[in-house]
């Protein structure tokens, strides 16, 4: 990757900006390399390699906002980008709560983050292609009903972020990832059924092993084998850690700023209320070291930073960036997040709901009748309403253990009982994203079937 | 149009004797086939809430995807610099993924048909922006003047202009200009404090900026927002377990989507991990369905006149009858497996390698009366509004969310339910239908069909349908 002078060419990007009459500018530029080898059946299938450039800028004129972006970062690409954010400043109406962060909340988090790793650079194609191969092959060679596969791939990405703003703040970082993943297709009689799994990683050094991979992968694809429809009931019902982050990711849409200050959310205007079971702390933090939500400023150059968003089932904070802390009356909590266009949004860092004591088995050993969810389909999360209704596939739990696979149901309830109905939470939290939850068991929820 | 008057070879000086160079150079490692997909891509958005036109932003992207495919295996690589350097080093890496000397001779690139599916002359791109902004503006005022109980209103317009041009290295030179726009409202309904409900409606096309002040106007999207918010004001839990359903006509289309549609891509079914893999030929549906994907239809959000690997798109049958006739193709499905082409290679942007996607896929008419279905129905759901859906195609597992829906108490439309998802299985749940009304109605506009990391427009459409049996997911 080039881009050394990138910090030097968004400050001059702000600088041309407010020369042609913004009272204030923001300039991302983000630079990314991007490889991945597919292997199916033993093969390669793809090979894919590319970097890409662009730049985006956003102005204030008074308190009216215009933004563009371009991926020609040539003078003439950046004074064509300058002129088209000035143009939009004419058409958008006066918003009393826009504008940047204050000089006195820019900052950087200090120390070495643990973002990027040399090792991922310069990995020979050959190797790349064998640890796919080898994550496939392991998922393959683990049981005689594997008969098919959407293959295996291993991506690895590196990018470069700057930031710089017209209240002085230039600031950049660099990151890497390299991932490794496997999707078998398992098969017996008439039932096919697939499932994947994966590692991600800073550094290659980082990865587990891919025949782990391949092998977890085939087992989560062979236990689904033979599922079968139940009976409409309402049962406790336990996510495992990877469909509890999906809940998660509920939560964080519900404490989002953005849906807060327009009332769409079921959590607005509950700060310091009960939402959740005294189970549940959520927790969002920018600054761990090393973990794929880690960053040292937001997007708008705030530091990022440790967040109790819920503690033991109290809401203490939403996630904000600049406006939506303004249009709440409080301050950001450094969770801005962009692309190159538009406003800033909210995304978060590493938000976790912090573990428990039991595991999985222990919880799953206490319910006579339920539904462990390894798989959650669709889009049935009203977050205005909280109601929650879900396509469904996992084990059903009988007397204290997992008896059967079962698909094509649904579960469905409220967001705001099944909170508070959290009853117990595993301590089997792993980070494997920007979000991470442990296994989850709610109380009561209505699964759909026959 | 001739080739030195469209856009690359205007505005980048690029001429046939370059686009065959460089596809000879990313067959120089031995590949069998090659492409280039160049784009150009100006795309803007404006957005209104609380009544302030809070955000617009514009900006444009461009570049060039080399392609080489040698046997079952792809080489892919990008540039986002137009330079003859940079294409070439694309052309170059993407080469590698073919080992041996070259075997196809030199490739001389001769225009493919044309037409002109989407005769907009001047996009709602290059419009001023003074006239989309009214669009939001119109939106958010139409929303809060449908009631007093309307609290809060966000409207979103965005439109693009692509410019795509392919050449191939079986000869083919292709190019097309592609405009895109769309217009949505979301709106939120709240009475005496209660708790609010959203209501949501959009649409667009391949059209001009007239089409919103002429035929689909800001009023009328925000006054089915408006109005959908407001019903669900009284909603009551929705029932759980399986059940009739009927899907109204238009949107719900998104149940041929997922039920059907994606189970029905090439490549799942050259791999064998589709759940309709090998059944072509066989009883899928009941046989009152027939299911058409057709990326001609004039103006529509779903249609090109050539898909993203030059080759015209079609009016493809997948379902006649009842009867599973064929698999939407991709250039490298076909060549493999020796199908024609359908015109459904597609991909996001120049960044992407294409795969087999639907276009506007919709179901025929059939003889029912509407009013008729409904009154057959002793009890069941009426779904006449949809979120998104999603598809398990290797289980056939598919699930769709009901954002407008009522229950059906002996033979009438009674009252508004709470969200719910529906799930069914794919070569299963449309063996139920039982009628199909008369009433084929295309949505508005509004469809991005994601898949494996890929967003594209799509469209869908459906006549009034009954599903004898399907599972509903709700608390009651």
């Amino acid at each position: 990757m080039s881009g050394n002078h990138y910090g030097a060419l968004a400050a001059e990007i702000v600088a041309q900006a407010l020369a042609a009459g913004a009272t204030d500018a923001e300039c991302t530029i983000a630079e990314g390399d991007e490889f991945s080898a597919n292997v199916r059946l033993r093969e390669v299938e793809t090979l894919k390699e590319a970097g890409s450039r662009g730049a985006g800028l956003r102005i204030l004129k008074g308190k009216h906002t215009g933004s563009a972006y371009t991926s020609d970062l040539s003078g003439d690409g950046v004074r064509h980008l300058v002129r088209s954010a000035m143009e939009l400043a004419e058409i958008t109406t006066e918003d009393p709560h826009a504008g940047l962060p204050d000089a006195a909340e820019l900052g950087t988090v200090a120390g070495d983050l643990g973002l990027y790793s040399n090792d991922v650079e310069g990995l020979e194609t050959e190797l790349k292609i064998d640890v796919a191969w080898r994550a496939e092959d392991a998922a393959l060679r683990a049981d005689p009903r594997i008969t098919n596969s959407e293959g295996a791939s291993f991506d690895t990405h590196l990018a470069h972020h700057v930031f710089a703003n017209s209240r002085g703040f230039v600031g950049e970082y660099r990151t890497s990832y390299c991932s490794v993943s496997t999707v078998p297709v398992a098969r017996q009689g008439d039932s096919m059924e697939r499932d994947y799994w994966f590692s991600m990683a800073r550094g290659f050094a980082g990865l587990e092993k891919p025949e782990d991979v391949g092998r977890i992968a085939a087992q989560r694809a062979l236990r689904r084998l033979g599922a079968v429809k139940v009976e409409t009931q309402k049962v406790p019902v336990v996510f495992e850690p990877r469909t509890a982050r999906a809940l998660l990711d509920n939560i964080f849409d519900a404490v989002h700023g953005g849906a807060i200050y327009r009332n769409e959310s079921f959590l607005a205007g509950k700060l310091g209320d009960r939402v959740a079971s005294d189970k549940l702390t959520v927790i969002d933090d920018g600054t761990i070291p090393g973990l794929f939500g880690t960053s040292p400023f937001d997007d708008e150059g705030v530091p990022t930073r440790r967040t109790v968003v819920i503690e033991k089932g109290v809401l203490k904070s939403y996630l904000l960036n600049t406006y939506t802390a303004r249009k709440l009356g409080l301050k950001t909590t450094g969770n801005a997040s962009r692309g190159l266009a538009g406003n800033a949004g909210v995304g978060n860092g590493n938000l976790y709901i912090e573990k428990g004591e039991a595991r999985p088995e222990e919880l799953i050993a206490g319910i006579r009748e339920g539904f462990y969810v390894t798989e959650l389909m669709g889009f049935g999360v009203n977050i205005v309403t909280g109601d929650y209704s879900r396509g469904a596939a996992g084990q059903w739990i009988r007397n204290g253990e997992l008896a059967f696979p079962v698909s094509e149901v649904t579960i469905a309830g409220n967001l705001q009982q099944m909170l508070l109905g959290l009853e117990a939470v595993g301590a089997d939290l792993e980070f494997r994203g920007s979000m991470a939850a442990p296994t989850l068991v709610i109380a009561e929820m209505t699964v759909g079937g026959r | 149009m001739e080739f030195s008057e469209s856009f690359f070879a205007q505005r980048f000086g690029i001429t046939a004797r370059d686009l065959e160079n460089y596809l000879a150079e990313a067959l120089s490692q031995g590949g069998s086939y090659a492409d280039l997909y160049f784009e150009y891509i100006a795309t803007s958005a404006i957005s209104i809430d609380e009544s302030i036109v809070k955000s617009a932003s514009q900006g444009v992207s461009l570049g060039v995807g080399v392609r080489v495919i040698a046997g079952e295996r792809t080489g892919y690589a990008y540039s986002d610099d137009l330079s003859p350097e940079k294409i070439r080093k694309a052309a170059r890496v993407a080469a590698h993924i073919a080992k041996g000397p070259a075997t196809v001779e030199k490739v001389s690139l001769s225009q493919g048909p044309q037409r002109n599916l989407y005769p907009v002359i001047t996009a709602p791109t290059e419009t001023a922006f003074s006239e989309r902004v009214e669009l939001v503006k119109r939106a958010d005022r139409a929303a809060r003047n449908y009631d007093p109980r309307i609290f809060q209103v966000q409207a979103g317009y965005a439109d693009n202009l692509r410019q795509v041009m392919v050449a191939t290295s079986d000869g083919v030179l292709s190019f097309d200009r592609q405009p895109l726009a769309r217009l949505n409202v979301s709106a939120l309904a709240r009475q005496n404090g209660g708790p609010p409900q959203r209501g949501h409606a959009g649409g667009g096309g391949r059209v001009e900026l007239s089409y919103f002040l002429n035929e689909k106007t800001p009023e009328h999207f925000a006054t089915e927002a408006a109005r959908e918010a407001i019903v669900m004001l009284g909603a009551v839990d929705a029932p759980a377990g399986e059940m009739t359903v009927v899907l109204g006509p238009g949107w719900p289309g998104i149940l041929l989507h997922e039920a059907v549609g994606h189970g029905l891509e090439a490549d799942f079914n050259r791999k064998g991990v589709s759940a309709f893999s090998g059944r072509i030929g066989q009883q899928v549906t009941s046989p009152l369905c027939t299911v058409i994907d057709d990326g001609t239809i004039a103006s529509r959000r779903g249609s090109l006149n050539v898909d993203d690997e030059g080759h015209p798109t079609g009016r493809n049958v997948l379902i006649e009858n009842g009867v599973l006739r064929g698999y939407l193709q991709d250039k490298l499905s076909s060549r493999l497996t020796g199908a024609a082409e359908t015109g459904s290679g597609r991909r996001e942007s120049y960044a992407h390698i294409p795969m087999p996607r639907m276009t506007n896929t919709f179901m025929l008419a059939g003889e029912s009366d509407p009013a008729e279905i409904i009154r057959s129905v002793p009890k069941g759901l009426y779904c006449v509004d949809f979120g998104g859906g999603q598809v398990d195609i290797t289980s056939g597992n598919f699930v769709f969310t009901a954002s407008e829906s009522y229950l059906i108490e002996d033979g009438k439309v009674t009252r508004p339910v709470r969200n719910a998802s529906l799930i069914g299985n794919g070569p299963e749940a449309l063996k139920y239908v039982s009628m199909v009304g008369n009433d084929l109605r295309l949505d508005e506009g509004i469809g991005i069909c994601g898949k494996e990391g890929q967003s594209v427009p799509v469209g869908v459409g459906i006549p009034t349908l009954k599903i004898d049996r399907m599972t509903v997911g709700g608390t009651a």
